[in-house]
């Protein structure tokens, strides 16, 4: 994993180290080379890493007072809300923690999309993010169904239902999903296993991720390889640590704001209704995090067809490095990929927008076609864009376009030693 | 900026964001640590109201309250006598039955053995009051432990007569 | 890369603006009530929340239960905050069964703080069939459960009027202004001096439906007011380590080059 050789200063250090050498690999995440010149959209790994942790550690502790049985979900969560030493405030940081979470991996994966982080030696790294998304989207799922209310239920009886879709062993397996013929008290016990099973899996991925990431380092806002460690890189520790300090506080703040000020916004209020499986809300929406992927299900009309579409999205990010194969990471010197770039966010926002309305008329017009957008952008224009793009000139190092912004390595140096 | 001043206004500066985020992590832990603490409604049953109306000397009723086992006998002439005749001196853990029984008719007491928190069994041992199955401690009629490895006599609640009939525990 | 960013933001919201005129056209307006426990700062307003639970006792409890809510919620902080003895006393004045006793019959006794509000009906089809088919919704959240929340039960309270021409409902069915498909199974209830509050407030419709409803929110977030104090000392508490860590980031930096 590192290529130095730490040894430590302590004669029991030393005696431990030999056999698990952990010093050795704080060592190395303390040194860890990083690009100076990262943005604050660099910060949101550091964001995801907390999201995930405080996920965890909450979720334990409802679960301490959760019970998943179709009877007394929805009251135990009540009790949980009304009762539970602080209970309103763990929970309310678990549900919103759900909706920061995906904020801050959007953010991290348009982050990668703009500055190409996708690309070769990084293609593993990205490939395990998105296997982590798809987890997440798993887990945020089931979370969502263990209250019991409303949304919860048929929330899971149209999700669950896709995969009806599948031609001729369609409803053995969801029949095998539900252990019954409907979502029922069985679905909710194993959705709750699995619920607390999943961020585990997703923890394991995570190192995964991070060492994936430490094998060719970083990449940058200019998209260029560094020589590390070079005048071009900072020790992890403590310039980059502080800075994601900073950035977690920041992203604290507005995390605070929803869970004090308005912790039902993100929620719907048909989930303060206990389930009925006699009684559809009017209008059924997952959370905002699923919506566009909703949208583009709903615009096929097909039902297999639509589940298929809505599955290909995803995987059509997981083969995204085959596809965009220009030698330039940065949208920075890819000044058309950066115009496509943004109308695809756009796209994507529309997508999601439309998720949230009901399917007809204009709406659906529209969402038809920021779906087709969303796979043209993919599997058209960025093959197109790769071979014909011009790029612009590339910088050979960080430190040439900042001119005069020279760093002093002698300082660096002493700062290590401090 | 002189070499001399910088580390310490740099020190002070670290030492501050330091505790300052110390304390939050504190106040943040605390709701996560309190939340396994007896919640609301397990606080609001802190008290039992028992009907003994219907209970003849020589019977004992057992209730529970906040989880535990809690005997209420009505002890009999005889039992009194020879719970208030022991000498403290032969006590383990010497207390007066006068202080255990304020009516010495009622004794009021937690079911859990001192020992390692069984529930004793009434009627039984070898001093005529209750007997622990689990490694075998001996109480007699006032509840005391007599033999055995528990260290304490069995611990009488907070309790109190509302009237003749009612006993509130807790 | 800014730039991009603001137009990309700007023609999103604008879309979505239309958008939600165009859905929203045809939703009835709430009617507003600037409530107390609304904003930063909000706190529920004691008197009227005892006055909501006298006209939730008197008027709505015979057909809406609250099954969440203890008597032991009415004398917490943070709530209508009778106190300890009068909500023993409110307590007291409702039979609760309990049971089984030693000969295994089930009793009736007064209720007590612990117990649970009790239920106007044994069970729920008990509760659907003394009322025309339609389930009277239980209170205990019924504010988080609609979406507008106090305003939109506040408006349903005070929304009933005479059908407009054209309309014709069956029997047992009202029309409402605010209901969602203006057709409500619950009669009007409110009329003005339907209560006499202890406090000489005039129980005029207005005020009541105003009272019932803070309740109502109460009984939804009984945590109001706990979740508004701690998370403007978590706010302020941010905002200064953040304003600490900004300061030493630079200081960190400053060892590298002048600005980040």
């Amino acid at each position: 994993m590192s290529d130095h050789n730490y040894v430590p200063s302590s004669k029991l250090g030393k005696w431990f180290n030999d056999r698990l050498p952990l010093l050795t690999l704080s060592a190395h995440l303390r040194e860890y080379p990083t690009p100076k010149n990262l943005n604050y959209w660099w910060t949101f790994g550091g964001i995801l890493t907390f999201c995930l942790i405080a996920q965890i550690v909450t979720g334990i502790v409802l679960g301490m007072h959760y019970v998943a049985h179709a009877d007394l979900a929805f009251d135990s969560v009540e009790h949980i809300m009304r009762d539970v030493n602080y209970g309103w405030l763990i929970r309310y940081v678990h549900a919103n923690g759900a909706s920061m979470f995906f904020l801050a991996v959007y953010i991290h994966i348009f982050r990668s999309l703009y500055y190409g982080s996708y690309k070769s030696p990084r293609e593993v790294i990205w490939i395990l993010g998105m296997i982590i998304y798809v987890l997440m989207m798993a887990t945020a799922f089931m979370g969502y169904v263990l209250p019991w209310g409303q949304m919860s239920f048929w929330g899971a009886t149209v999700i669950t239902n896709l995969f009806s879709a599948i031609p001729l062993i369609g409803e053995s397996i969801t029949n095998w999903l539900w252990g019954g013929y409907a979502v029922d008290n069985p679905t909710l016990t194993r959705f709750f296993s699995l619920h607390y099973l999943f961020p585990f899996l997703i923890l394991g991925l995570v190192i995964l991720h991070i060492w994936a990431l430490h094998v060719p380092g970083n990449n940058n806002p200019i998209g260029i390889d560094l020589k590390k460690p070079s005048k071009d890189t900072v020790p992890f520790h403590p310039y980059i640590v502080i800075k994601d300090i900073f950035a977690l506080l920041l992203f604290l703040i507005v995390f605070a704001f929803f869970v004090f000020y308005s912790p039902n916004i993100l929620g719907h209020s048909d989930n303060y209704i206990e389930a009925n499986p006699m009684v559809t809300p009017a209008h059924i929406v997952p959370e905002w995090y699923l919506l566009p992927f909703y949208a583009i299900l709903r615009s096929v009309p097909d039902k297999l067809l639509g589940v298929v579409a809505m599955f290909a999205s995803i995987f059509i990010l997981v083969i995204l490095p085959w596809l965009d194969t220009s030698k330039v990471r940065s949208a920075i010197f890819r000044p058309l990929f950066r115009q496509f770039y943004w109308i695809l966010v756009l796209d994507v926002l529309i997508l999601g927008y439309m998720g949230a309305m009901p399917a007809e008329g204009t709406y659906l017009l529209i969402a038809r076609i920021a779906t087709a957008y969303y796979f043209i952008h993919f599997l058209i224009i960025l093959p197109v864009l790769s071979s014909k793009e011009k790029t612009l000139p590339i910088p050979l190092s960080i430190t040439e376009p900042i001119l005069g912004g020279a760093p002093k390595p002698e300082m660096v140096k002493k700062d290590k030693l401090h | 900026m002189s070499e001399e001043k910088k580390p310490k206004r740099r020190d002070f500066l670290f030492t501050a964001s330091y505790a300052l985020g110390a304390v939050g992590v504190g106040a943040a832990v605390w709701p996560l640590v309190d939340q396994m603490n007896p919640d609301q409604s397990v606080k609001a049953l802190a008290s039992t109201e028992v009907d003994v109306s219907s209970l003849e000397p020589g019977k004992s009723i057992t209730v529970l309250w906040r989880g535990k086992p809690v005997f209420i006998r009505r002890r009999t002439q005889e039992e009194i006598a020879e719970a208030r005749s022991v000498d403290l001196k032969d006590l383990p853990h010497p207390e007066k039955d006068e202080d255990r029984a304020k009516n010495p008719e009622w004794l009021v007491m937690l079911g859990v053995c001192t020992h390692l928190g069984c529930v004793p069994l009434g009627d039984k041992g070898e001093y005529n009051g209750w007997f622990c199955p689990c490694h075998g401690s001996h109480y007699d009629t006032s509840g005391r432990i007599r033999k055995g490895p528990a260290p304490t006599n069995l611990e009488i609640p907070k309790y109190e007569f509302v009237n003749t009939n009612i006993i509130k525990i807790g | 890369m800014k730039k991009y960013f603001k137009s990309i933001l700007t023609i999103f919201f604008s879309l979505s603006f239309l958008c939600q005129n165009a859905y929203s056209a045809e939703k009835q307006e709430l009617l507003k009530v600037d409530w107390s426990f609304k904003g930063y700062f909000g706190k529920f307003d004691r008197a009227s929340l005892q006055r909501g639970y006298q006209v939730y006792n008197e008027v709505c409890a015979s057909c809406h239960s609250m099954k969440y809510l203890s008597y032991r919620n009415l004398a917490e902080t943070g709530g209508p905050e009778f106190s300890k003895e009068q909500a023993k006393a409110i307590a007291a004045s409702f039979e609760v069964t309990d049971g089984p006793n030693d000969d295994g019959e089930m009793f009736t006794r007064p209720a007590k703080l612990s117990d649970k509000f009790v239920n106007p009906y044994s069970n729920d089809k008990e509760a659907i069939a003394s009322n025309g088919g339609a389930y009277p919704p239980d209170m205990s959240v019924l504010v988080k459960a609609r979406s507008g929340g106090a305003n939109y039960i506040y408006s349903v309270l005070l929304g009933y009027e005479d059908p407009p021409s054209g309309i014709s409902l069956d029997d047992g069915v009202y029309y409402n202004k605010y209901m969602y498909g203006n057709a409500i199974k619950m009669p009007k209830v409110l009329e003005d001096g339907l209560v006499e509050y202890n406090d000489g407030t005039e129980a005029t419709e207005a005020q009541m439906a105003k009272d019932v409803v803070s309740f109502l929110s109460w009984a939804a977030e009984p945590h109001l007011e706990a979740r508004h104090k701690i998370g403007f000392k978590a706010i302020i508490y941010l905002f200064i380590l953040t304003l600490l860590a900004y300061f030493s980031m630079k200081r960190l930096w400053s060892r590298i080059e002048p600005k980040i």
